[in-house]
């Protein structure tokens, strides 16, 4: 069986709602979609972000999510598949990534979903530099709990 | 020529986003690439390239263990990803 997927790497935000009703796509086989949306947060250990700056690998970024997507379509019964995630400047509250898997039944949809976010997190080319008040910027650290997150499911 | 790419903290720290490198003898593998320009570009290229964390993608794959260039190769350094 074959998934739909889809990729989109874009500046613009977006509308979780209109997301989730691509991904159904009308098809009624569909009994689940789990969905994940990350947003910016108003401060990064114990430092305030006033802005965030989003740099991405263009070409990279959108062939290793595919690479993600395609891991967990042939681990799960995935039906579709949707990672949208922003680069460019943005503020605490935005919504920086969605990651929407729909299935038959909510056990693969879940674990599809977290799966592709944590893959994100810990495979994807993106790169976060905070800047606070004074205008100060931080480029963020990897966290190897993230790592650590990614590594579990290859024990399942 | 291969193409040589930085991004994120290491392309501000070393100024440059993105230069090409003539492929050669001395630029047959990312090891060796990295030690050319440690060599060719000055101190602050050695000490940025010789951070041990730095990762190395190769026509937009990361390459985990050792492998060879060949020419017309993109290659890109860049820092652990912090996305999502």
């Amino acid at each position: 069986m074959s998934a739909r997927i889809t990729v989109s790497i874009q500046q613009d935000d977006f509308d979780v709602a209109q997301l989730q009703q691509q991904l159904l796509a009308g098809d009624s086989r569909e009994g689940a979609i789990a969905t994940f949306t990350g947003y910016v947060r108003s401060s990064n250990e114990s430092r305030s972000v006033e802005t965030m700056e989003l740099e991405h690998y263009p070409g990279m970024t959108e062939k290793s999510i595919q690479e993600i997507i395609e891991q967990a379509v042939g681990r799960w019964p995935v039906m579709a598949a949707t990672v949208v995630h922003r680069v460019g400047k943005l503020c605490p509250s935005d919504q920086i990534v969605w990651v929407g898997v729909s299935s038959r039944h909510r056990e693969a949809a879940f674990s599809a979903c977290e799966f592709i976010m944590d893959y994100l997190k810990s495979k994807a080319p993106f790169w976060k530099k905070e800047l606070d008040e004074c205008g100060a910027a931080s480029w963020v650290d990897a966290r190897e709990s993230d790592d650590a997150r990614a590594q579990r499911w290859k024990n399942p | 020529m291969l193409k040589v790419l930085f991004f994120a903290r290491i392309r501000e720290e070393l100024d440059c986003a993105s230069l090409d490198v003539e492929f050669s003898n001395e630029t047959t593998d990312p090891q060796s690439l990295v030690q050319f320009l440690s060599e060719h570009k000055g101190d602050q290229w050695a000490q940025v390239l010789g951070q041990d964390n730095l990762i190395c993608a190769i026509n937009q794959t990361v390459v985990e263990e050792a492998c060879s260039l060949v020419d017309g190769d993109e290659v890109a350094f860049f820092p652990p990803v912090t996305g999502g």
